[in-house]
């Protein structure tokens, strides 16, 4: 999951609006742009969409990192395609943003200068090419158990966002998948790899669902708003109970001696994440989290003359056609 | 002035024929480079042959609270639909 700790924002609007908007909800309509919306919903959601894109620019890192040194000409140009899709997440989320009166700039400024977030998931190094298998496996995994139901948000712009993203996840997936078949029935040495790619991966996927939010007020409203559509901790329960049995066929270890299928429940049993990690890292003091602001920060200011020349360029052109008619 | 490019909405038709279809949007300084970054952001997957782009601030728009009264007069005029009438069996396909 891409927003993590989404705090919902109060609303004080006329009670009389705000009972017709939760009707129009709760009936399954679509909440466009122009509607109105209470103050509350229109924050929460610039901060939700804002996060998720982020997490999609931001998480293009950890992958370009392999896209120089990935083992075969095949591996690179898949790698490269499935980064671009990410960039390509990122920029229709960054519009479904837009639209609730936010300007990409300013989203973009806020994650430089620490305001907004991305996911914990992409503070954490990828270290050999295994880890390219580990993340579209496990990382594109989580976010497809989130983005689907993400799919029937109330938020028009959000909703048609990711259908068109869940449309191209699953590939993300699956060449993950094909990667750590291919690792896991190599040498040795190419299996260990594999192991430890999952194992460094296995606890900060399952932090991507964020901690238990039974009891949150937070997850209440955004729940009643549809901008949340299952708890933290059912997401991640359906993830461990689909990913389990494919380590199992990878024949690799989760690593995790505690887990356990439950009969009753008809799901696994299994250990929590380091949830005072997840809270150093969602501060901004994760392994590589300086690091990624450092490299978006850089990207920004190397591209400024970029965008300002284009777009001067653009005036002159208009200046000189109409010169011209 | 504000320096961020400003905002287009893209408009694709498919491969069999269709008309364009609203796909989103995106920024770009001009509108070459609109029709460029749409080909990179939503054509990835021969998901067109044509695009269009159109600045977003020439995009007028219908009020969505006028919903009611934009919209109803066409409620009571269902013979503007051809199940409406009862054609006889014999009268053969029509
Ligand atoms: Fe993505
Ligand atoms: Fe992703
Ligand atoms: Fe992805």
């Amino acid at each position: 999951m891409y927003a993590q700790m989404v705090k919902s924002e109060a609303t004080q609007d006329d009670p009389e609006k705000l009972a017709a908007f939760q009707a129009r909800i709760d009936a399954g309509e679509k909440i466009e742009p122009k509607d109105w919306m209470p103050e509350g919903y229109r924050k929460t959601l610039i901060r939700q969409i804002g996060q998720h894109a982020h997490s999609e620019i931001v998480g293009q890192l950890p992958e370009g990192n392999w896209i120089t040194r990935a083992p075969t000409l095949e591996r690179k140009a898949i790698l490269l395609a499935k980064v671009q899709d990410e960039a390509g997440h990122g920029l229709y989320l960054y519009c479904a943003a837009e639209t609730l009166g936010v300007s990409r700039d300013e989203m973009t400024e806020m994650l430089l200068d620490g305001r907004m977030k991305y996911s914990s998931i992409f503070a954490y190094p990828t270290l050999t090419w295994a880890d390219m298998g580990a993340v579209g496996w496990l990382v594109d995994g989580a976010a497809i158990m989130n983005q689907v139901p993400l799919q029937r948000t109330s938020f028009g712009p959000y909703a048609r966002a990711m259908i068109r993203i869940c449309k191209e996840e699953s590939f993300h997936q699956r060449q993950g998948f094909d990667i750590m078949m291919k690792m896991c029935a190599g040498t040795p040495a190419q299996k260990r790899m594999a192991q430890d790619a999952l194992n460094r991966f296995w606890f900060p996927a399952l932090m991507m669902f964020g901690p238990s939010d039974a009891e949150s007020k937070h997850s209440a409203q955004s729940m009643a708003w549809k901008i949340k559509m299952n708890s933290n901790d059912e997401l991640r329960q359906k993830f461990v109970d689909q990913t389990v049995p494919q380590a199992e066929y990878l024949g690799l270890t989760v690593p995790d001696e505690t887990l356990a299928w439950n009969e009753e429940k008809g799901g696994y049993d299994f250990a929590e994440p380091d949830w005072d990690e997840f809270f150093e890292v969602l501060k901004g003091n994760g392994p590589c989290s300086a690091e990624r602001i450092a490299t978006r920060q850089k990207a920004w200011d190397d591209g400024a003359w970029v965008r300002e020349g284009l777009m001067a360029h653009a005036a002159k052109k208009r200046a000189s056609q109409m010169a011209a008619e | 002035m504000s320096g961020e490019w400003p905002l287009w909405e893209i408009f694709i038709r498919g491969q069999h024929g269709a008309s364009h279809r609203h796909v989103g949007s995106l920024h770009a300084p001009d509108a070459e480079m609109a029709i460029k970054h749409a080909r990179d952001v939503y054509t990835r997957r021969k998901e067109g042959v044509s695009i269009w782009a159109v600045p977003s601030s020439a995009i007028a728009a219908s009020s969505p609270s006028k919903k009611g009264p934009m919209y109803d007069p066409a409620d009571d005029k269902t013979y503007r639909h051809p199940t409406f009438f009862d054609i006889p069996k014999d009268v053969g396909p029509m």
